[in-house]
Parts: structure tokens; C-alpha cells; sequence
């Protein structure tokens, strides 16, 4: 799991019957000091993230687990929103 | 999941026989703000999508064998599940 920042919505009108009525995010994945690392990505919702805020993300045949596991295609989904910067606490 | 553009598809007589009957696509992957990146893979095609379309990829075992065939154990790593209508993002992103 990583953190990210949900940068934007991908709108898609023909997908896969079982995304129906489900959210793809754009993440922009974060490192420990909260700044951007690497490419950002597309994310399935499975919390009601909205743009702009922080959360993180669960890769793997595992991201599926929180939808109809055996049918969602995804690879990527967030699974928790951070309350703000200030909850990720580090030393 | 990853963002790409349909580049063209490729056609291979001699295949695992999981792979009848679908479109292997060859694809690119594209920033969100629609610029073309390195790196290029080939997805099954679950959607219909067609050369030039914007399309979002799933790459997990389960969930694209599931996406493409209907059923999973197949030997297949990426799908395409999805063709993008447009793309908002921040205005400090783009």
C-alpha cells in the first residue's frame, strides 16, 4: 500500500460490465514527505475519494477483494483516506 | 491501472487456445494529459476498443483473464476494461 493524492477522474462510458456505476481516480503516488513519486495511475474507489484528497492505495489481485472479488478487474484501488497531511505522522 | 492509446492489434494464428476469439491490442502508455510514454505492452480487449481510442488498462492475473475470457486461470496479465470519454485533472497537474 502507498500513499498518493487523487489528481483527477477518468470518465469512460464503455467498460467492463462489472465497473459499472464504479469511480476511476487518477493517483499521484507520494513518498514518506508527501512528494510526488513516479507515474501517476489510474485507481478504482472504494471509499468515496473525491479530488484533491490524500489516500492510499492496495495493488494485486488483492485490490479486487474489496468489490465482487472474483469478477472486478482492477489492479489498483483505494482503500483509505487520510484525514489530512498532518495525520501521517514520521519521525 | 494504467492510461494508454491504442497503437494497433496483433494477429497470431498459432495461440494459447484461452486467447480465441479475442483481440490482442497493442498499446502505449500515455500521461493523463495525453502525452506518449516509453513504455508499450499488448492487453486483451474486453471493450471493443479500436486504434487510436484511450483506453484504461487492469494488469493483474485474475482480473484480466476474468475481464477477457469470463473466467479466470487464464494465461493472460492485461486487459483492457475500460475507453476513456475525457480526463479531468487538477489545474495545477496539468
Amino acid at each position: 500500500m502507498q500513499i498518493a493524492r487523487v489528481i483527477g477522474t477518468v470518465v469512460c462510458t464503455v467498460k467492463n460490465p462489472s465497473l459499472d456505476g464504479r469511480k476511476l481516480l487518477i493517483v499521484q503516488t507520494l513518498d514518506a514527505e508527501l512528494k510526488s513519486k513516479g507515474n501517476p495511475m489510474i485507481a478504482l474507489d472504494a471509499v468515496g475519494a473525491g479530488v484533491g484528497e490524500l489516500v492510499f492505495w492496495c495493488r494485486g489481485k488483492e485490490a479486487s477483494f474489496p468489490f465482487k472479488r472474483d469478477e472486478t478487474p482492477t489492479d489498483c484501488t483505494i482503500v483509505g483516506i487520510i484525514d489530512s497531511e498532518q495525520h501521517v505522522h514520521r519521525k | 491501472m494504467l492510461l494508454a492509446r491504442v497503437i494497433g492489434n496483433v494477429v497470431a494464428t498459432q495461440k494459447n487456445q484461452r486467447y480465441e476469439g479475442s483481440r490482442v491490442m497493442l498499446c502505449r502508455q500515455i500521461t493523463p494529459d495525453g502525452s506518449d510514454m516509453e513504455y508499450t505492452c499488448l492487453a486483451l480487449d474486453s471493450v471493443s476498443a479500436g486504434e487510436g481510442d484511450i483506453v484504461v488498462i487492469a494488469q493483474e492475473g485474475w482480473s484480466a483473464s476474468t475481464a477477457a475470457t469470463g473466467k479466470p486461470g487464464a494465461a493472460i496479465d492485461s486487459a483492457i476494461v475500460g475507453i476513456v470519454d475525457y480526463i479531468d485533472l487538477l489545474p495545477e497537474e496539468k
